[in-house]
C-alpha cells in the first residue's frame, strides 16, 4: 500500500507540472489566476497523501483545511481586484 | 475497504489528468475555466473519499472515524468552495470585457452584452 501511495503521489507530482505552462506564460491574467487555483487544488491533496505516507494524517489534514480555505479566500480577492483591469 | 480506496484515487488521478491537458489544450479562458473547474472538483472530491475509506481500514475505531470525518467536511467545503471562486472569477473576466472564442473568429453576440443596470 506504501509503494502505490507513492506512485499516486509521483503522478499528481507530474499533473502539477502541466498548468505550470499555462500559469507562466498565460495570455491573460486570469489564465494565471485559474493556474495558480488548480495547483492549489492538487497541494492540498498532496499533502493528505503526504500525511498518509508519513503515519501523521491527524495532523496533516488540519494544515490541508487550512490550505484549502487559503486558496479560496486567494482566488476571490484576485478576482475581487482584477474587475475591468485585466484582459491586457 | 481498500480496494475501494484504490479505485477511488486512480478516478481522481483520470478526473486531474484530464482537466489539466483541458487547461492546456482549450483556444480560450472561458473553455479553460470550464474543463479546470469540473475536473477539479470530482478529482478533489473523489481522493478525499478515497482516503477516507483508506483510514477506515485500521478497523471501526474512534481515530479513524475522526479522521474520516474530518476529510469528509474538507471534501464539503471545497464542494462549495471551487464553484463559487470559479464564479467569481468568471464575473470578473466577463467584467473586464474578455471577448469568448468562436471558430471562424466571429462574435456570435453582440459583445459585450448588455449589463443590467
Amino acid at each position: 500500500m506504501e509503494g502505490f501511495f507513492i506512485v499516486i503521489t509521483l503522478g499528481l507530482c507530474a499533473t502539477i507540472l502541466l498548468p505550470l505552462y499555462r500559469g507562466v506564460f498565460g495570455p491573460t491574467v486570469f489564465d494565471r489566476v485559474i493556474g495558480a487555483g488548480f495547483i492549489g487544488t492538487k497541494t492540498i491533496i498532496l499533502i493528505l497523501l503526504i500525511g498518509v505516507i508519513y503515519g501523521r494524517i491527524d495532523m496533516f489534514i488540519d494544515l490541508a483545511l487550512a490550505y484549502s480555505i487559503l486558496n479560496f479566500i486567494g482566488t476571490l480577492i484576485v478576482s475581487k481586484y482584477f474587475i475591468r483591469k485585466g484582459a491586457r | 475497504m481498500i480496494i475501494g480506496a484504490k479505485i477511488f484515487m486512480i478516478a481522481g488521478l483520470f478526473f486531474f489528468t484530464t482537466a489539466a491537458i483541458g487547461f492546456l489544450r482549450f483556444p480560450d479562458f472561458y473553455t479553460r475555466m470550464h474543463a479546470t473547474a469540473k475536473g477539479d472538483t470530482l478529482g478533489t472530491l473523489l481522493f478525499v473519499m478515497g482516503l477516507a475509506l483508506y483510514t477506515l481500514h485500521y478497523g471501526i475505531h474512534w481515530f479513524g472515524i475522526v479522521q474520516g470525518i474530518k476529510l469528509i467536511s474538507i471534501a464539503v467545503f471545497w464542494f462549495l468552495a471551487s464553484p463559487t471562486a470559479t464564479h467569481a472569477l468568471l464575473r470578473s473576466a466577463l467584467e473586464s470585457d474578455l471577448v469568448p472564442w468562436t471558430k471562424d473568429g466571429k462574435v456570435v453576440l453582440a459583445w459585450p452584452p448588455k449589463r443590467g443596470k
